[in-house]
């Protein structure tokens, strides 16, 4: 009898497992569930790659990566956002946010620490802080359209909360956060002595608004791990490559793990990122204003059809209520997919206030995305 | 240019509404300001791109590609002879090039001896035309930004978190 880890028999399965076998093993389905960019990575990035193989940088790098990108990315953090990081200490090169998040939880999180996660938020949040062993307390933002209310975060402030974290530009709601909301947090955060793990990956899909990092703000940039990569902004998600800055001691501890668990982040990707670095604006403004264009087109079209839906301020995902329907999420996605071939994924795969949401990501093509959209108004009408 | 006509562009047979939408404009405004388009000819014209090797029943369209030399008058340049030659009907494009040739013509017929013809007759023996060079064209890979060819397929996995 093979006896699993007790931790990890108790973490649920991922909320959209069933849903992918089901949307699998069906034809001409259009998906609006999928979590990563349509773009081909742009052919300079993938260029860079290539040639990295070609030259023969097949072997391992500085388990921090490579000291080229580390450099780069403290450069580029500095001039657009003012952002001072050390490239020796204060950065760390990791296979995408997902290992980072792993790192940071397991870095910082003794038995009994309490993680604070506001809900609906990307699925790994939860299972990465339970598998550190941490208590989390989840706080449904729902009523707060989707924002962190400082007061509910004071109300679940207890003795025991060590860590909160942030995820804005949002997977799954598109929601981010403007500078007065981010500085009553910060006021709160500093006042209990509270560390933040802010992933910010959607970071250059902000639409009107102008991104503000979490780290930028006084006081925030000691008891803050910045989480950024190429996975979205450059459409790299394959290429696992990603990064996490922060104070000397957070990223040092972190790296201590790495160096035992991933040694260094994929060779041939830290050369594209590199590249996408250095080069990559052009490539993310113009998909920057391709996805803008869907993500008014949807916005429109749900509102119009009755699903209530706020603007998306980042990210590019659309978080409907389907509550007027009077179906349950999962029933609502089954339905429309077997029914209209179109995927989209219940809100309750992001925890606490998706239970009368779906999620619709708009990284699909703009004419996908319009029949989409007429096959959901069918849809509708045939409910 | 203008958002409206990048959209347009894309995909001229938008529904209004949802060119409000994506615009966050009324439609009333969008009709406003698509009328002045066309009234001021920023928008020359609706076309549909076809495909005519999905259809059986259609005769088959020759394109011939015809790089035309002439010589440039002293009054009126290129722009007069370029006239004689697009003002034919069976001349779909016309543009004036840098490099080899002057003119660039995109004539089409139902057969190669129609352009043939066309060359031989209406194009080659104007006063300032002194060569061509013709083209056919074989197969249509991509047209004003649309795949003939199905595109590269989308590896991602249908449902991704
Ligand atoms: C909010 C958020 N964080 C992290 C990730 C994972 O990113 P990476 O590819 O860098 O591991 C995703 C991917 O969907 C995401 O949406």
């Amino acid at each position: 009898m093979i006896e699993l880890s007790r931790t990890v028999e108790s973490l649920a399965p991922s909320g959209i497992r069933d849903f992918f076998d089901l949307v699998m093993s069906m034809d001409d389905v259009i998906s609006l569930g999928v979590g990563e960019p349509d773009f081909a990575t742009p052919w300079h990035i993938r260029e860079a790659a290539i040639k990295s193989i070609e030259d023969g940088y097949t072997n391992y790098t500085s388990n921090k990566g490579m000291p080229e990108l580390r450099k780069a990315i403290c450069t580029h953090l500095d001039k657009v956002h003012q952002l001072n990081y050390d490239y020796e200490e204060e950065i760390l090169i990791t296979t995408g946010v997902s290992e980072g998040m792993d790192l940071a939880m397991r870095a910082l999180i003794n038995p009994g620490d309490e993680v604070i996660i506001p809900t609906p938020c990307y699925v790994s949040y939860y299972p990465t802080a339970k598998m550190a062993g941490a208590r989390v307390k989840l706080l449904n933002t729902e009523p707060d359209q989707f924002k962190l209310n400082p007061e509910k975060l004071a109300d679940a402030i207890s003795p025991a909360s060590k860590i909160v974290v942030l995820n804005y530009p949002s997977n799954p709601t598109g929601t981010t956060y403007d500078k007065s909301l981010l500085e009553q947090l910060a006021e709160l955060i500093i006042k209990h002595d509270l560390i933040v793990i802010s992933d910010e990956i959607y970071s250059h899909l902000t639409y009107d608004l102008q991104h503000i990092p979490l780290p930028t703000l006084p006081e925030l940039r000691e008891r803050t791990i910045f989480f950024n990569g190429f996975s979205k902004s450059c459409a790299m998600t394959g290429l696992r490559i990603a990064y996490a800055t922060g104070p000397e001691k957070i990223i040092g501890a972190m790296t201590k793990i790495h160096q035992y668990t991933m040694l260094c982040a994929p060779t041939t990707s830290q050369f594209a990122a590199i590249e996408a670095t250095n080069h990559g604006a052009d490539a993310i403004a113009s998909m920057k204003k391709e996805y803008k264009r869907r993500r008014n087109l949807v916005h429109e079209k749900l509102n119009r059809l009755g699903l209530d839906c706020p603007l998306p301020d980042g990210a590019f995902y659309a978080f409907p209520s389907i509550k007027k329907t009077g179906l349950d999420p999962t029933t609502f996605c089954k339905k429309l997919l077997t029914q209209q071939q179109v995927a989209a994924v219940p809100g309750t795969a992001f925890g606490p206030g998706g239970e009368e949401r779906i999620r619709i990501s708009y990284a699909t093509d703009f004419q996908q995305l319009r029949e989409a959209l007429k096959r959901i108004e069918l849809f509708l009408q045939s409910l | 240019m203008d958002r409206l006509l990048e959209l347009l562009e894309d995909n001229g047979r938008m529904p209004l509404n949802e060119l409000a939408g994506a615009l966050e404009m009324s439609e009333s405004e969008v009709a406003k300001k698509l009328e002045k388009f066309e009234r001021e000819g920023v928008i020359k014209g609706y076309k549909t791109v076809i495909d005519r090797t999905k259809l059986d029943d259609a005769p088959q369209s020759i394109i011939g590609l015809i790089e035309v030399n002439i010589s440039p008058q002293p009054d009126t340049g290129f722009d007069q002879i370029a006239r004689e030659i697009y003002d034919h009907p069976e001349v779909r494009s016309c543009y004036l090039c840098s490099g080899d040739y002057d003119l660039l013509v995109w004539v089409e017929a139902s057969t190669l001896n129609e352009i043939a013809e066309f060359v031989a007759r209406e194009l080659a023996p104007l006063k300032n035309v002194h060569k061509t060079e013709s083209h056919f064209m074989l197969k249509i890979y991509k047209e004003g930004g649309l795949y003939f060819e199905p595109p590269t397929s989308d590896h991602r996995l249908s449902i991704s978190p």
